[in-house]
């Protein structure tokens, strides 16, 4: 199992997302932001931080890095794709996720451990957790709340696309309490707290973030591919 | 050299919690009489010949601005090399 974490200048939290997936079990595959090769990875992290210095707006830029067109691809094509953060605002920026992310509403960073239920079992990357299981991740965000149009909103809950959402307190006054969204395909899923941070007792608040990368390796797991093509080397 | 200026602003109904604090610090300056400010990004393009309004609109569409929740205005500026207050 090789779980592909991409390092974009100004990435921050890429050590720990690929630490979080040798904790789970799996080999950790480091993809550079101009490199268009994804190595034959079998899905693929978008890790925190601040691409690019957040220029513009937060993911505008590396929307257009070498490996997002790869990813952009690959991700229509079915390849599972986690976006936490600043990861979550290239996907948003990318037109992989609907609606965007933008200033907290009181305008601080905000950085605690967050109680977040995760809404739904029905993506890749969070079949591990049980119905409306609540768990308590990190959070730290200055531009993390989630927009979209009433439309949106109101479809994403029709179609159980709100992945998690934020209980006991909104940190940052996302709409309809949102922290966490997928595609139809459930494939890219995109989150705001760091599940990453969360998957070791010495570290974290817990270690409930882990499931998400347990749950990854379970999913592509029972659906392995034979050995991958040549150039798989990273 | 021919310079074209992009602005892009919030949509309306995007809060805006930069310029809310804008507003809300004039009191303190002694400034009355203000209702809202919003802040926006104002972005300037050097072409090398004429000003070419289509391809700014291009690079604002797909880069400068993000429709979800931003909406630009392109123009000319014929004030380039102009100093400034």
């Amino acid at each position: 199992m090789r779980i592909g974490v991409v390092t974009f200048p100004g990435s921050l939290d890429d050590g720990d997302a690929r630490r979080a997936v040798r904790v789970a079990g799996a080999d950790a595959i480091a993809l550079w932001h101009a490199d268009a090769d994804l190595h034959g990875v079998d899905a693929v992290v978008l890790p925190g931080g601040f691409s690019y210095g957040d220029y513009l707006r937060c993911g505008a830029i590396a929307r257009f890095s070498p490996v997002m067109a790869t990813i952009v691809d690959a991700a229509r094509g079915g390849l599972p794709v986690l976006g936490i953060c600043n990861g979550f605002q290239v996907l948003c920026e990318a037109h992989l996720l609907p609606g965007a992310l933008v200033r907290n509403a009181h305008l601080h960073f905000r950085n605690r451990d967050q109680r977040l239920r995760i809404e739904t079992a029905r993506t890749p990357w969070t079949m591990d957790y049980g119905p409306r299981q609540e768990v308590c991740i990190p959070v730290k965000n200055g531009e993390g709340r989630y927009v979209a149009d009433e439309h949106t909103l109101d479809l994403l809950e029709a179609e159980d696309r709100v992945v998690a959402r934020y209980v006991g307190g909104n940190p940052n006054g996302s709409m309809r309490d949102i922290a966490a969204i997928r595609n139809e395909a459930g494939n890219v899923v995109g989150i705001m707290p760091h599940p990453e941070h969360a998957v070791s007792a010495l570290t974290g608040p817990s270690t409930d973030g882990l499931g998400f990368f347990t749950s990854i390796i379970a999913a592509v797991g029972g659906s392995r591919r034979p050995a991958h093509t040549a150039g798989a080397q990273a | 050299m021919a310079r074209v200026v992009v602005d892009v602003m919030l949509k309306p109904e995007i809060l805006d919690p930069q310029g809310q604090a804008v507003a809300n610090a004039l009191p303190h300056l002694g400034v009355e009489g203000v209702s809202a400010v919003r802040i926006g990004k104002r972005i300037e393009i050097e072409f090398v010949g004429d000003a070419d309004l289509d391809r700014a609109r291009d690079i604002a569409d797909r880069l400068l601005a993000n429709p979800v929740i931003e909406e630009f205005t392109v123009r000319a500026d014929d004030s380039a090399g102009d100093d400034r207050q």
